[in-house]
């Protein structure tokens, strides 16, 4: 920054700082190549497993990236954005499951029709 | 909401003591860009929403299936590149924060362009292919919810890249200010963001469509 102030970088709170993003990196990684690696696997496994397991482990990876790439934890200073973030996805529930609920349901009833 | 804390909640980034109001401001925007997020998140919410009510034979209108237009590896290429791009913007962020210098910033942060363009050539590489197949978003009701989904994202990580060249040239030819870090930390946000967005799509359009 242009005027430092005194504040001498700070090699300790650098390597933390590189420390969290690589593991959020690598955790992100794992997360991804699994279920690549199942659905590569093709066939030789039940198609709804395969499909649980990648869901979840999206949900799993979705938190990592809030964790260590947007640093909301549940620290006092964040709670703000933890009611952000969880009200949000209420909404985003409602929205959503709302909409697949009643669309599945209307494909359901012009199936019998045809 | 305090706006320091949210500021040293900023990816990566935070301020100098003695700073108060440009703490102040730059915590409020951050805050702002927060709650613009959220609207975001709403609007691909629905978009995943609707291509799931999509996904059934019906939808499909005689026209081609996941099963035929996705394939895994490109669909990987374009995962590698978006979750490094996100490490790498990481990485500018903390080189911002301890000081590390303007070409360092400018170099982590052209890593992140560069990756984002290969997403984006590989993204157009794979519509362009599909349009040619006559795949295109009025053959079928799933190719009108895919085209809608997915180029949105494509959308949104053109228009950061485009957001990531203006302040490389700001910093470039201004230096690194307390304006520029609180800008950096919103387009972080809004970075981190799309490869959330990402983990979404991988896993519902490609691998759900592939399995």
């Amino acid at each position: 920054m242009s005027s430092p102030q005194g504040s001498k970088p700070d090699a300790q709170g650098y390597r933390h700082d590189l420390r969290g993003y690589l593991t959020g990196f690598g955790l992100a990684v794992v997360l991804t190549v699994i279920p690549f690696a199942l659905v590569a696997m093709g066939d030789t496994l039940d198609r709804a497993t395969v499909i649980a397991v990648v869901a979840g482990l999206g949900v799993v990876q979705l938190f990592v990236h809030l964790r260590y790439f947007l640093h909301v934890d549940f620290s006092r200073e964040e709670r703000e954005k933890v009611y952000l973030l969880a009200f949000s996805a209420l909404l985003l529930f409602l929205m959503a499951a709302g909409t697949i609920w009643v669309l599945v349901n209307m494909n359901t009833r012009m199936m019998g029709m045809g | 909401m305090s706006g320091a804390s949210a500021i040293h909640a900023a990816p990566g980034l935070s301020y100098e003591a003695g700073h108060e109001h440009d703490h102040d401001a730059a915590g409020k925007a951050l805050w702002g860009f927060w709650l613009f997020m959220m609207s975001d998140l709403i609007l691909f919410g629905l978009f995943f929403a609707t291509y799931a009510t999509m996904l059934d034979p019906m939808s499909y209108a005689g026209g081609p299936t996941p099963r035929d237009l996705f394939e895994l590896p490109g669909a990987a290429l374009e995962t590698a590149a978006l979750l490094t791009s996100t490490l790498t913007f990481g990485l500018a962020a903390l080189a911002v924060k301890y000081e590390q210098g303007r070409g360092r910033v400018l170099a982590w942060l052209g890593v992140t362009l560069a990756l984002g363009l290969v997403f984006l050539g590989l993204e157009a590489r794979e519509f362009a292919h599909m349009i040619a197949i006559g795949a295109v978003p009025q053959r079928s009701g799933f190719l009108s919810a895919f085209f809608g989904l997915v180029p949105l994202h494509g959308l949104h990580v053109t228009a950061g890249a485009i957001w990531l060249v203006i302040l490389m040239v700001q910093i470039a030819g201004k230096g690194i200010d307390a304006g520029l870090t609180s800008r950096l930390a919103r387009l972080a946000l809004f970075w981190h963001f799309l490869d959330i967005i990402w983990i979404g799509i991988f896993s519902i359009v490609y691998l759900g469509g592939i399995v």
